[in-house]
C-alpha cells in the first residue's frame, strides 16, 4: 500500500514547497537529501553523510559526543576525561541513561564528569602537562579504575597536543590502560565520524595493547553484543534472549560494558551487531585480523526478534537451534496477549521517524507488528548502507529525509498530520505545542528497555499512552 | 528456566521493576562474576569507606587539574540564554555544531519546551581556512528560514581557538547580502575556556546593549524614569520574571526587564509551535538606554553588562539572587528608592504573611544543617535566607566561585549566630562536596537535579532550587523571588523535611510513636 492510496497530501509537491524556503544554494544541497520512496528502490535515493549547511538547524551532534557519548562513555569500569573546557562533559554528563551495575565513584563511573576544564592558559601553553596531572589524580582518588580514556574536545586538534604520547606515558606509569581518543567535535560531519574514531581507538589501544584475560575459557557459544548503549536496559533485555538459546555472552559493547569484556572479545565466535551504524567498524575489523564472522540482529517487535533468533541459531549446532524455536514459542503468548491489547488501539496509526543510528529502520517492524503504518522516515547521521538497507523495511510513498532540518521536519509533519512523531528531546515539545503525540526514540522517553520481548511489551504500552492520553482532546479551549 | 514469564500484558514491567526480576537477578551475577574481572566485592567495600574519610578528603582537596562533577558549564548556554530573553530572536552560534545541539538539549529537559537555536556547523576544513563562509552562508539561510526578528551570535571555543573574528565576519556577511544591512545581529565573543555560563550571559547581554546603544561613554545620555532589570541566568526565570512584573505593577514603577524567556520559555499548548514567544523588544531594548538605573538580580552575571550601563550614565544596583525577607526589602527599597515611590502597602501585606508563615514553621527550620551549591549568585542568595530562617548553611560551594565571592559568603555567614559553622568554597566542585559531606554532615542539601547522586551516595535528602532541575517537573513555573517566591522555597524545604521525618518515623511497632498527624 503506497502512501499516496491512503492519504490526500502530494509528498512530492510537498518537499518542493519546503524546499521554496531556502536561499537558492541551500535549496540545491538539500533536495539531495529529500526524497520519496520509490518501488523497488535498491536504496533511499538521498544524499547522506555530507555537511550540514551552516545556519539551519541540524539536529546532529559531534564528533565528541559520538565517542564519549556513544562508544566510550558506557564502559563503566573506566573514567573517560572530557578534554578541554567544561561544557561538554557537563552537557552530556548522565544525559544518556546507559544503565549500569556498579557502585559509582568506586568501581563505576557512568554517571560521573570528568573534565580537564581548559583554562585560557591551557590553551595558550598546551595542555599536556596538566592531563598528566589529571591521569595521576584520577589514578590516586579512584585506585579501582581499570583503564582511563582521554576524549579529546575541539581546541586539542588546534593547539597541537601530544596526547598520544601523554597516554604512553601514564599507561606506563599507573600499570593501566590510558587511550587517547581524536574525536574533537569539528572532525568529520556529525557524530558518525566520532564512532568510527572511537572504534578504531579500540583497534589500536585495547586489541594491540591488551591481551585477552589470562584464564578465560572460550565455549563453542561465545558470542558478543555489539552496538547496544543499554538505553533503559535494551542489552539486558537482549542478553537474556540469547542466554536462554544457550549461547554465552561474553561482552557487552559497551552498555554495562568493562574493559575485560572489550580485551576478550577477540575470542569470540560470532560478534553479534545491533547498532551498524555505529560499531560496524571493530566487526569488520575482527573478521579482518581475528577472522570472527559478525551478524546484524534486530530485537525491536517479536517478527524481527523471531527472525533474528532464528538467523543466529543457524550460526549454531541443532540444540541451539531447538533452543531458539522454544523460547520464541516460550514469549509468544506474551507477545500475542500485548499485540491483542494495544494493536486494536494503535490499529493504521501513521508514525513519522526521525532518530539516528539504526533506529529509522529497525524500529519500523516494531510498529507494523502493532498495526501502524510508517510515512516518513530518516536518519540524522547514516551513510550510504544505512539507506541502503532502509527499503527492505519500509514502504514505496515513504517520505525520506536525511539530516533534517527543524525547519523542514516542521512543516513535513505539519502536512502530514501523523498521529504519532518518533524523534528526539530537542523535537518533543516542538510537536507537543502542535498537538501531536510524541515519544522520544534515543532516550525511550526515560522508559524502556524496548529490546527483546520484554522491551516489546514496554513498547507498545508506551505508543499507546502517548496516542491515547486524553490530553489531546483538551487542547482546543471551547472558547 | 520456569515457563512463567515476568512480562505480561496485563501489568507490563519497566525498568523498574523489570530487572529486579529473578531470571535478571541471576543474569547480572553470571555477567558480573564471569565476564567482567572487577574488584572483589571487599575491596570495592573497602575503597567505598575510605572515600568516605578525612583522609580521603585531604588527597581529594589536594586535587590541582581535574575537575569532578563541577556545578558550571561554559559561556555560550549562558549567551544563548541572554538572547532567548530578546523578541524574535535567533542565537546563531559560530563553531562546531555539535555544541548547539547540547545547549539547546540541556535547556530543553529542564525548561520541558522547544529551544531554538542554528549553528555554523564549522569543520576541519573551517578550522584550517576559517569559518567566514560559514557565516556568510550561515546567516542567509536562518535569516530566511526562521524568520528572525534579530539574530545574535556567539561563539563555541573552535571558533575562538582559531581566532575567528565576528565583527568583521558579521560586516563581511552584510556586504553579501546574507541578511539586510539595517538587520540587528549583535555578538559576543564566549570562549569555554573563560569563565563559565555565567560569563556568557554577561558577554551576551553587553554585546546586544552594545548593538543597540553604541560603544562609547556618555554619562549625559538623557534619562526617562524607567528602570531596567537584568535577571541573570535562573533556572527559575519563568516564575521570577513574571513575579517582578507583578511587583512593578503594585508599585506602579516603569520597570523593563533585559532578556526576558518567561514567555518563550512557557508557551502554551494550544496546536500552534510558536518559535518565538514574549521577550525584550528591539524598541524596548534601544529605549533602555535612557533608563536612569538598572539593576542586576545577578551580580555575576553583569560585572561587565553594569560596568557599560554606569558608563552611558546609568545608576547601577546589584544583587544576589535576592530570596527571603531582608533581600527582597532591599530590592523594594532600591526600587522605592528610584522611582521615588513608596513601597505599596500590597506588597507590605505579602511580606508581613510571608513572616507570619516563617514564624508558624521556625521550630522546623531552626538549626537544621544545609549544604549549599550552585552558581554564585543562587548560593549568596540561599545563603542569607537560610540564616534568617534560623538554619544553618554549613557547606557553601560553587564552582564559578571567586575569592571575592568566597568574602561575601563569609560575611554573610558572620552576620549571623546560625553561620557560625558555614564556610564558602569557590572553584570547588561536587566531589569535593562528597567528601564535605561525609565528614561534616549535614541535615539537607540544597542543588540541581545533579546533586541526586550525592543524596544517594549520603543518604542526606536533597532538595532542588536550583539550574538544572531535570526529574522534577514544573518548580520552574513557580517564582523563588519576591515575598512570594520566598513562601515557595519555603515551603519547597519544608516538605522536604517534613517527607523525610515521616520516612524516618514509620516503621510499625518500632518507630511510628513519631509519626505524628500534626506537625
Amino acid at each position: 500500500m503506497s502512501l499516496s492510496e491512503n492519504t490526500t497530501v502530494d509528498v512530492k509537491n510537498l518537499v518542493n514547497e519546503v524546499l521554496e524556503a531556502y536561499p537558492e544554494k541551500s535549496r540545491k544541497r538539500r533536495a539531495k537529501h529529500l526524497n520519496v520512496l520509490e518501488a523497488e528502490a535498491k536504496d533511499c535515493g538521498v544524499k547522506s553523510n555530507v555537511k550540514s549547511i551552516p545556519g539551519v538547524m541540524t539536529i546532529r551532534g559531534c564528533a565528541y559526543a559520538g565517542s564519549k557519548g556513544v562508544v566510550w562513555g558506557p564502559i563503566k569500569d573506566m573514567i573517560h576525561i572530557s578534554h578541554g573546557p567544561v561544557g561538554c562533559g557537563y552537557y552530556s554528563w548522565s544525559g544518556r541513561r546507559n544503565y549500569y551495575i556498579g557502585d559509582t565513584g568506586v568501581d563505576s563511573w557512568g554517571t560521573m564528569h570528568f573534565t580537564s576544564d581548559f583554562q585560557e592558559k591551557d590553551i595558550v601553553f598546551g595542555g599536556d602537562k596538566k592531563l598528566h596531572k589529571v591521569i595521576e589524580e584520577i589514578n590516586e582518588l579512584f585506585p579501582l579504575v581499570n583503564g582511563i580514556s582521554i576524549q579529546s574536545e575541539c581546541p586539542i586538534g588546534l593547539i597541537g597536543d601530544d596526547i598520544e604520547a601523554v597516554a604512553r606515558a601514564k599507561s606506563a606509569e599507573i600499570g593501566k590502560p590510558v587511550i587517547p581518543v581524536r574525536c574533537e567535535g569539528f572532525r568529520g560531519v556529525s557524530q558518525s565520524l566520532g564512532h568510527h574514531i572511537a572504534n578504531d581507538a579500540i583497534r589500536d589501544w585495547v586489541f594491540e595493547k591488551t591481551e585477552p584475560k589470562a584464564g578465560f575459557v572460550s565455549t563453542p557459544y561465545d558470542v558478543t553484543i555489539i552496538g547496544d548503549y543499554n538505553i533503559g536496559g535494551d542489552a539486558w533485555s537482549s542478553r537474556i534472549l540469547l542466554e536462554e538459546i544457550g549461547l554465552r555472552v561474553i561482552a557487552q559493547w559497551s552498555g554495562d560494558g568493562t574493559l575485560a569484556e572489550l580485551e576478550n572479545t577477540p575470542k569470540a565466535k560470532v560478534n553479534l551487531i545491533h547498532c551498524y551504524r555505529s560499531m560496524n567498524y571493530i566487526a569488520r575489523h575482527m573478521e579482518e585480523k581475528f577472522n570472527i564472522p559478525w551478524m546484524e540482529y534486530n530485537f525491536f517487535g517479536p517478527s524481527q526478534i523471531a527472525e533474528s533468533l532464528r538467523k543466529i541459531a543457524a550460526l549454531f549446532d541443532d540444540k541451539i537451534k531447538e533452543n531458539a524455536e522454544k523460547v520464541i514459542a516460550r514469549y509468544q503468548p506474551m507477545v500475542d496477549a500485548v499485540i491483542a491489547k494495544y494493536k486494536p488501539r494503535l490499529n493504521g496509526k501513521k508514525v513519522m521517524i526521525y532518530v539516528g543510528g539504526l533506529r529509522p529502520r529497525h524500529v519500523v517492524d516494531a510498529y507494523h507488528d502493532l498495526g501502524m503504518e510508517i510515512i516518513g522516515t530518516g536518519y540524522e547521521f547514516a551513510h550510504n548502507d544505512d539507506y541502503q538497507r532502509t527499503p527492505h523495511y519500509v514502504k514505496e510513498g515513504t517520505l525520506i529525509y536525511d539530516d533534517v532540518t527543524a525547519f523542514e521536519l516542521e512543516k513535513f509533519v505539519e502536512a502530514m498530520r501523523p498521529d504519532l512523531v518518533a524523534s528526539g528531546i530537542k523535537e518533543k515539545y516542538v510537536f507537543q505545542k502542535m498537538g501531536l503525540p510524541f515519544r522520544q526514540m534515543h532516550s525511550w522517553d526515560y522508559s524502556g528497555p524496548y529490546h527483546g520481548y520484554d522491551g516489546f511489551a514496554i513498547f507498545a504500552r508506551d505508543m499507546d499512552l502517548a496516542i491515547n492520553n486524553p490530553v489531546w482532546g483538551v487542547m482546543k479551549a471551547p472558547f | 528456566m520456569t515457563d512463567k514469564l515476568s512480562q505480561s500484558a496485563d501489568k507490563v514491567l519497566d525498568h523498574y521493576t523489570l530487572f529486579r526480576q529473578p531470571e535478571y537477578a541471576a543474569m547480572f551475577e553470571k555477567k558480573k562474576t564471569e565476564f567482567e574481572y572487577g574488584h572483589s566485592d571487599e575491596e570495592v567495600a573497602r575503597v567505598s569507606e575510605w572515600t568516605k574519610s578525612e583522609d580521603y578528603k585531604a588527597k581529594n582537596f589536594a586535587r590541582e587539574a581535574v575537575v569532578i562533577n563541577p556545578t558550571k558549564a561554559c559561556q555560550p548556554i549562558g549567551a544563548m540564554f541572554a538572547a532567548q530573553g530578546f523578541e524574535g530572536t535567533l542565537p546563531f552560534v559560530h563553531g562546531s555544531q555539535g555544541c548547539v545541539a547540547y545547549y539547546r538539549t540541556h535547556l530543553t529537559r529542564h525548561f520541558k519546551e522547544p529551544n531554538s537555536a542554528v549553528s555554523s556547523s564549522m569543520t576541519e576544513d573551517a578550522a584550517v581556512f576559517g569559518g567566514l563562509n560559514n557565516m556568510i552562508d550561515g546567516l542567509a539561510n536562518a535569516y530566511a528560514l526562521y524568520k528572525p526578528k534579530m539574530i545574535a551570535v556567539m561563539t563555541t571555543c573552535m571558533a575562538e581557538v582559531i581566532g575567528d573574528d565576528l565583527q568583521g565576519f558579521i560586516a563581511n556577511a552584510k556586504n553579501k547580502d546574507s541578511v539586510p544591512a539595517d538587520f540587528p545581529v549583535p555578538y559576543a565573543h564566549t570562549p569555554a575556556f573563560v569563565g563559565s555560563h555565567i560569563v556568557g550571559y554577561d558577554n551576551m547581554i553587553k554585546g546586544i546593549l552594545t548593538n543597540f546603544w553604541g560603544t562609547s561613554e556618555n554619562f549625559d545620555t538623557p534619562k526617562t524614569e524607567q528602570i531596567n532589570l537584568i535577571p541573570g541566568f535562573d533556572g527559575f526565570a519563568v516564575g521570577n520574571n513574571r513575579e517582578l512584573k507583578r511587583i512593578a505593577g503594585e508599585f506602579g514603577v516603569k520597570l523593563q526587564i533585559l532578556s526576558d524567556v518567561s514567555d518563550n520559555f512557557d508557551t502554551p499548548m494550544d496546536g500552534e509551535y510558536r518559535m518565538y514567544d514574549g521577550g525584550t523588544t528591539i524598541e524596548e531594548t534601544k529605549e533602555a538606554l535612557h533608563a536612569k538605573a538598572t539593576l542586576s538580580m545577578q551580580e555575576y552575571n553583569t560585572t561587565q553588562t553594569l560596568q557599560f550601563c554606569k558608563e552611558k550614565g546609568q545608576q547601577v544596583a546589584k544583587f544576589n539572587y535576592p530570596m527571603g525577607v531582608t533581600a527582597t526589602d532591599e530590592l523594594l527599597l532600591k526600587l522605592a528608592e528610584l522611582s521615588g515611590k513608596p513601597v505599596p502597602a500590597s506588597l507590605k501585606l505579602e511580606r508581613g504573611r510571608l513572616v507570619d508563615a516563617i514564624a508558624d514553621s521556625h521550630t522546623h527550620m531552626h538549626g537544621k544543617r544545609f549544604a549549599v551549591y550552585g552558581d554564585p549568585d543562587f548560593c549568596l542568595g540561599m545563603t542569607r535566607f537560610l540564616l534568617e530562617l534560623g538554619a544553618e548553611p554549613v557547606h557553601i560551594l560553587s564552582t564559578s566561585g571567586s575569592k571575592k565571592w568566597e568574602k561575601q559568603v563569609q560575611k554573610a555567614l558572620d552576620g549571623s549566630p546560625f553561620g557560625a559553622s558555614g564556610a564558602a568554597h569557590g572553584g570547588k566542585d561536587l566531589w569535593h562536596l562528597r567528601s564535605l559531606i561525609f565528614t561534616d554532615k549535614v541535615d539537607y542539601i540544597i542543588g540541581n537535579s545533579y546533586g541526586k547522586y550525592l543524596e544517594r551516595d549520603t543518604k542526606i535528602p536533597l532538595i532542588r532550587l536550583t539550574y538544572p532541575i531535570f526529574d522534577r517537573h514544573h518548580h520552574h513555573r513557580y517564582p523563588t523571588w519576591g515575598y512570594q517566591g520566598a513562601l515557595n522555597v519555603l515551603v519547597r524545604i519544608l516538605d522536604r523535611i517534613f517527607e523525610d521525618i515521616d520516612a524516618n518515623t514509620n516503621i510499625v511497632g518500632k518507630t511510628d510513636y513519631s509519626f505524628d498527624l500534626i506537625r
